[in-house]
């Protein structure tokens, strides 16, 4: 099939971008949406023009490096009805008819700069990791595995929760460009084990008030992150950390300065 | 003997295992041994640890815990993306939950068994001693792993073992790890103990007076080509399955920073040594970036078949039973389809060379679940493998509870990598090499769920007790951009990127890795021959030269580059691909992962020979137009008795 794509190129965070329209010939329905973007950079190259970067790396929907917008949907979620939730490098042509114009855009939110392109920087969401997402255990220091019980219940929600791969297709679907599905899936993963309880308080303050610093907007319980997930991060996490921080905070915990 | 192709060089050895005690003792042993460092002079060490996988990642954190001064570099935007994260099946460990006759000693029997006697039995033990260590330590991080209802943690159990010994969380465990991981090192950099180097591509090794010092590295944002020294370098960079274009590793997966550094002098080990999984997606284009795995518990119920006359192209289900070759049953009646991974690859090859394959290009073989379904009910199916089906039908389009699979093996892990010592320091003094990146535990062939448990065990707890004995013997003297050595490398990089750039021919990266890809999994990958492997050693410095004088790299030095990325990993990747094949040429014999067609049974199986090749093949780099010389290293078997495998 043969397509027209509207690209946004823009050569550094420095400058100014636009919207650049390329005809893409003889797309395969089977191949990825990144596929069909690898041919149309080989056709640039060989053109003697400047491909279009984008980030991508494990192409099996787990490692979280890609994400555009596709006609305004955080990677495509949401266009198809036949299509289950998923990441761009998981979304094949086979979705599209020929004859199609598709818009490519990058993250859009004031915490995701612009690298290049479709590249955009979201070392915003380690930083939110670094502010208090993880359970203080050195190595060495773990007891025997079996020692801690955890309900089954508890750790399936946990794991559920814990399968956020922090793409930023819910920041970047947000009107509020809000990253609470986010961090409330760290928050969530750690605090339902018996594990995460000793630092429980500290972590959901320090997060959200990391979360403030960035730049990311509040939630409003709209609901697109969750239904831009690509992992179907249910919006109960956000609840689940309200519930956390209202506890926290009554109970005397307030963020690092 | 292909002596043309290299020259023999001095036997190497292993020298830090303390060989005196007997093997369970070892491990303790040269942690009491090893020099230690006090924990007041950790802040004055500095040490560079190159990826931020299982290994990277645990290693930077570890040492950052301990004191030590870490620098974590990675190319990815985030250290949460490295492709440890994609491990599906599971992290092996012999606790003995289920009371099945599990041990240390049965792990690490079966891992030098599945490893097809070419592991070094020393480095396996500790291995399986640590297994359990790593458990522990997940569950103390926070890892959901996978639990039964009364709390404790489940098992199952995975190819090449009769035990139930495989720790899982779904089949995602490889990421739920590498989060423990990655929580743990973001930890240590909000703590100060590990500075970040995010999109920072390793480039070179700065080598000062024989020491590894430093490396040369490119911001990957700016394009600023820096110097970076400490008192040891860790290269955690994964494996090199890439050099096949196609495998299942990311696409940014490389093999630069080991690449550079057998240049520099670290002997490379066994590169040979690859793993080609049997069941993944098969090949739909000639605009395909990468292969898929389907877990191989698929063929717990699925059947393997291809027509019986070629180019028969029929619907599948229009194909009667009596026309049908359910080839693995008929060659191993007793394991059917259940044979090891190399035997079910190599096989998938074999009749699909006959021309009996199957889909758009004839490369692949139906895997076939309707006597499951009606043995089973398609709820029962579903139950099992449902998020697999899944994930065939995004990728194909096809639903696999109506129309067979079609499955072909692809490349999945490689065994060899940078040789190391038990201390996990490589030839040059000063550089430590772990996980994937080395060859050490692995053997011929990997176990499945293994790999999780190296990485994890090099990062955690081997390397943060075996570095320490060489770090006590510093601070060593200062280096700094200035020296020489450091203004040789950072010039070599810079050089290298310009003509890169300059080249301006007709031809782009990626379609030289393809032809270098097509040409190594045809004539380098399930089965070898010394004429195939002529054939690839004729070829590849043609590519090479080629690709020197006609690729088209676009854009500048000084910004964002993917293609300038690209190109520089793929220069790489072809001189690795002739090194492969040398070794694959040399070592006359079948082993695990690497079967030559000169080396078989009667009955076409894999026929090792202990007599003239139970070593470790480990290759010292030299110019080129000179021949890489040959170290062997000689595996004894003190505890595990060589036996030849069967699976009929």
């Amino acid at each position: 099939m043969n397509l027209k794509l509207r690209v946004w190129r823009q050569r550094s965070a420095a400058e100014k971008g636009k919207m650049v329209t390329y005809q893409v010939t003889d797309v395969s329905p089977d191949m990825s949406f990144l596929e069909m973007l690898d041919v149309l950079n080989e056709q640039l190259i060989l053109d003697g023009e400047d491909p279009v970067s984008f980030d991508h790396d494990c192409r099996e929907g787990i490692c979280g490096s890609c994400g555009v917008m596709i006609n305004g949907r955080a990677h495509g979620n949401g266009l198809f009805d036949d299509h289950p939730q998923t990441t761009t490098c998981q979304l094949h042509m086979r979705s599209f008819k020929d004859g199609d114009t598709i818009d490519i855009e990058p993250w859009r939110a004031t915490a995701f700069p612009v690298i290049k392109d479709l590249a955009v920087d979201r070392s915003a969401l380690d930083r939110i990791i670094q502010s208090g997402g993880y359970i203080s255990a050195p190595t060495g220091t773990a007891p025997e595995a079996h020692s801690i019980l955890v309900a089954k219940k508890d750790s399936d929600a946990a794991f559920d929760a814990a399968t956020c791969i922090g793409c930023g297709a819910c920041v970047a679907a947000c009107p509020n460009a809000s990253s609470m599905l986010f961090t409330s899936s760290k928050v969530v993963h750690l605090g339902l084990m018996p594990q995460g309880q000793p630092e429980r308080n500290d972590r959901v303050v320090n997060m959200i008030h990391q979360q403030d610093l960035e730049g990311f907007g509040g939630c409003t319980n709209i609901g697109e992150c969750s239904a831009s997930c690509p992992k179907g991060i249910s919006m109960e996490n956000i609840s689940r950390l309200n519930h956390d921080l209202l506890g926290a905070l009554r109970a005397g915990a307030r963020p690092k300065s | 003997m292909a002596l043309d192709l290299f020259t023999v060089g001095d036997p190497i050895a292993d020298t830090k295992a303390p060989r005196d005690v007997p093997i369970g003792e070892r491990w303790s042993e040269r942690r009491f041994r090893a020099k230690l460092v006090n924990p007041a002079n950790r802040r004055k060490l500095t040490v560079i640890v190159v990826g931020t996988g299982l290994a990277g990642g645990s290693a930077a954190a570890t040492l950052g815990e301990a004191g030590y001064k870490v620098k974590s570099f990675w190319y990815q935007d985030s250290p949460r993306r490295a492709h440890s994260v994609a491990a599906q099946g599971g992290i092996n460990a012999a606790k003995n939950y289920r009371n099945d006759g599990d041990s240390v000693h049965r792990l690490f029997y079966d891992t030098v068994k599945g490893g097809d006697f070419r592991s070094r039995e020393d480095n396996v033990h500790r291995l399986a001693e640590v297994s359990v260590n790593i458990i522990d330590q997940c569950v103390a991080q926070g890892v959901p792993f996978a639990r039964e209802y009364g709390g404790l943690l489940d098992n199952r159990s995975f190819g090449g073992t009769q035990v139930s010994r495989t720790f899982y969380a779904r089949g995602q465990t490889g990421q739920q790890l590498l989060y423990g991981a990655y929580q743990a090192l973001e930890r240590q950099m909000a703590a100060g103990t590990v500075e970040q180097f995010a999109r920072t591509e390793m480039l070179d090794l700065i080598v000062v007076d024989g020491r590894a010092r430093g490396i040369v590295a490119r911001n990957l944002i700016t394009g600023e080509i820096s110097t970076h020294f400490a008192d040891a370098v860790v290269l955690a960079t994964g494996g090199y399955s890439n050099v096949f274009y196609l495998s299942t590793n990311a696409k940014g997966s490389n093999a630069t920073a080991i690449w550079r550094a057998h240049k520099r002098g670290a002997l490379f080990a066994n590169p040979c040594y690859t793993q080609i999984h049997p069941t993944c997606i098969p090949v739909h284009g000639e605009y395909q970036s990468k292969l898929t795995l389907m877990s191989e518990s698929l063929r717990n119920d699925g059947r393997v078949w291809v027509p019986k006359e070629r180019g028969d192209d029929r619907d599948p289900r229009q194909i009667p039973e009596d026309e049908r070759d359910y080839y693995l049953e008929r060659l191993y009646p007793s394991f059917g389809n259940l044979v090891p991974r190399d035997i079910a690859s190599r096989q998938a090859k074999n009749v699909c060379d006959e021309g009996r394959g199957v889909g758009p290009n004839g490369l692949g073989v139906y895997l076939d679940f309707a006597e499951a379904m009606q043995r089973l009910g398609r709820p029962a199916i579903e139950a099992k493998y449902g998020n697999l089906f899944d994930m065939y039908a995004q990728i194909t389009g096809e639903d696999p509870y109506e129309v067979p699979m079609r499955i072909y093996p692809a490349v999945h892990y490689t065994m060899g990598g940078l040789w190391v010592d038990y201390d996990l320091q490589s030839t040059i003094p000063g550089l430590f090499v772990i996980g994937e990146a080395n060859f050490s535990d692995h053997g011929a062939n990997r176990l499945g769920a293994s790999a999780l448990m190296q990485g994890l065990a090099d990062g955690y707890f081997v390397l943060p007790n075996t570095i320490n004995d060489y770090l006590a013997s510093g601070p060593f003297e200062k280096v700094d951009a200035g020296n020489p050595a450091a203004v040789e490398a950072l010039e070599g990089v810079r050089a290298q990127t310009e003509r890169l750039l300059s080249i301006n021919g007709t031809r782009t990266t990626a379609s030289f890795h393809r032809e270098l890809g097509r040409l190594m999994f045809d004539l380098c990958g399930m089965e070898r021959s010394e004429e195939s492997l002529r054939k690839a050693l004729d070829r590849i410095p043609e590519i090479r030269q080629e690709f020197w004088t006609n690729v088209k790299v676009p854009g500048e030095a000084g910004r964002f580059n993917q293609s300038l990325e690209h190109a520089g990993r793929v220069a790489d990747f072809i001189e690795l691909a002739e090194l492969m094949c040398v070794d694959a040429l040399h070592r006359n014999e079948s082993c695990g992962g690497h079967f030559r067609a000169e080396s078989q049974t009667p009955d076409g199986e894999a026929l090792r020979d202990d007599e003239n090749y139970a070593y470790v093949a480990a290759w010292e780099w030299t110019p080129e137009g000179a021949p890489p010389v040959l170290h062997k290293e000689a595996l004894e078997f003190d505890y595990v008795h060589l036996a030849q495998r069967s699976y009929k």
